[in-house]
């Protein structure tokens, strides 16, 4: 039985393939900007048009938002739910997950349709979980073996809170 | 879940303030909103019904200072008081890092603080989360009423400690905060306990509030350390 959440971290290798399949993705279905969002609510990234809203709040609500869906699929009887879409009149968005812990958003307008972020959502979404089960992989894998950045800085922790 | 994101070089850990309805935990993190600088804190976010008793959750992040380069980031969360709301209070805890109970020390609250503290512990072992072996802090608020109960008695009903097991921690740890008391002692009957660390509160006033946050982030970082 794990004791706590377990941590994960990713390498700016990863941030990198991250980034280059989603600005593909974001070109192919001219959607203005798509983001990762894991499932404790954290932003993991942005690509694309820089949102002009608080990304910190908005990822946190993303995480809500699944979280609460997830709960209801179960009420109706289904696993979950692996997408999600919000209609808007003008700005719309569409929730994927992503191998289990992270969610892709995308936001779109009206230059393009849902119809067509769906079909090439479809290949980033897998393309993304073979990356992220990668990742999780590795972390699972080197959990407790690698130095962790914070090791040996108990002295500064103190400081920071004197 | 604590992430590190190597690429914008940020450490981000999740903290919730969990507790008996009414009992100030939304206050803590207004009070923590209103006076943090504008430039280290986001935008606080509140999922609440229209008398303002929180639906599913409050939220601010706020940063609490660079260790070896890497900006730390607390998401502080509250979850809903109300048991009618136990189905999205869990959801708030999926991947916490670190735990705040705000309990309320008046005393015909005794009872409710007692049932949040064991629904606490029901739903972090739902998640498979143990909870003495994780950063956790108590908050005893609302200090100034009149009908406040004496902190001892807080402590023998809200955190009379729990069995120290490995004995490589069996040795008498002081409370930092509190002279005279110890976090980690052993009992008359010779068993070892560790307790939580505690913090007095008037999160109206702000009174504790600061200590209480630094309290479990600081947990949380030596944790990851």
């Amino acid at each position: 039985m794990p004791v706590r959440a377990a941590s994960w971290s990713f390498t700016e290798d990863d941030f990198r393939a991250i980034t280059t399949a989603l600005e593909r993705f974001l070109t192919d279905c001219n959607a203005r900007c798509a983001l990762l969002v894991d499932r404790t609510g954290q932003l993991v990234a942005t690509v694309g048009e820089r949102p002009n809203f608080d990304p910190t709040a908005f990822a946190t609500l993303t995480a809500a938002d699944f979280s609460a869906n997830d709960q209801l699929a179960k009420l109706i009887g289904e696993n979950d739910f692996s997408s999600l879409f919000h209609q808007g009149e003008k700005e719309s968005m569409y929730l994927a997950d992503i191998a289990r812990r992270v969610i892709l958003v995308v936001l779109f307008d009206n230059r393009t349709t849902l119809g067509l972020v769906r079909l090439k959502m479809r290949p980033t979404v897998l393309q993304l979980t073979e990356l992220f089960e990668q990742v999780f992989t590795r972390a699972a894998r080197d959990a407790g073996s690698t130095p962790n950045v914070l090791a040996g800085a108990d002295d500064e922790i103190d400081k920071l809170f004197q | 879940m604590s992430m590190i994101n190597y690429a914008s070089r940020e450490i981000n850990c999740k903290i919730v303030y969990y507790g008996p309805g009414l009992g100030g935990k939304t206050t803590n993190l207004e009070h923590v909103y209103g006076k943090v600088a504008p430039d280290t804190r986001g935008k606080l976010i509140s999922l609440a019904t229209e008398t303002e008793r929180t639906l599913f959750f409050d939220f601010l992040p706020v940063d609490l200072g660079t260790i070896r380069g890497f900006k730390t980031r607390f998401h502080l969360y509250t979850v809903p008081g109300q048991v009618y709301y136990n189905a999205s209070r869990k959801l708030i805890l999926k991947g916490v890092d670190g735990i705040v109970f705000v309990g309320d020390s008046q005393l015909e609250r005794m009872e409710a603080n007692q049932e949040a503290m064991q629904n606490l512990y029901d739903n972090m072992a739902e998640y498979g989360y143990d909870l003495t072996k994780m950063p956790f802090v108590i908050q005893y608020n609302k200090r100034d009423l009149p009908n406040a109960s004496p902190i001892r008695d807080l402590q023998a009903a809200l955190n009379p400690g729990w069995e120290v097991t490995e004995s490589s921690r069996m040795r008498v740890t002081p409370d930092a905060y509190h002279a005279g008391e110890n976090l980690i002692e052993q009992l008359p009957t010779g068993e070892w306990i560790e307790r939580a660390q505690y913090f007095e509160a008037v999160a109206v006033s702000g009174d504790g509030v600061f200590d209480t946050l630094k309290g479990v982030s600081k947990l949380v970082l030596k944790s990851l350390a």
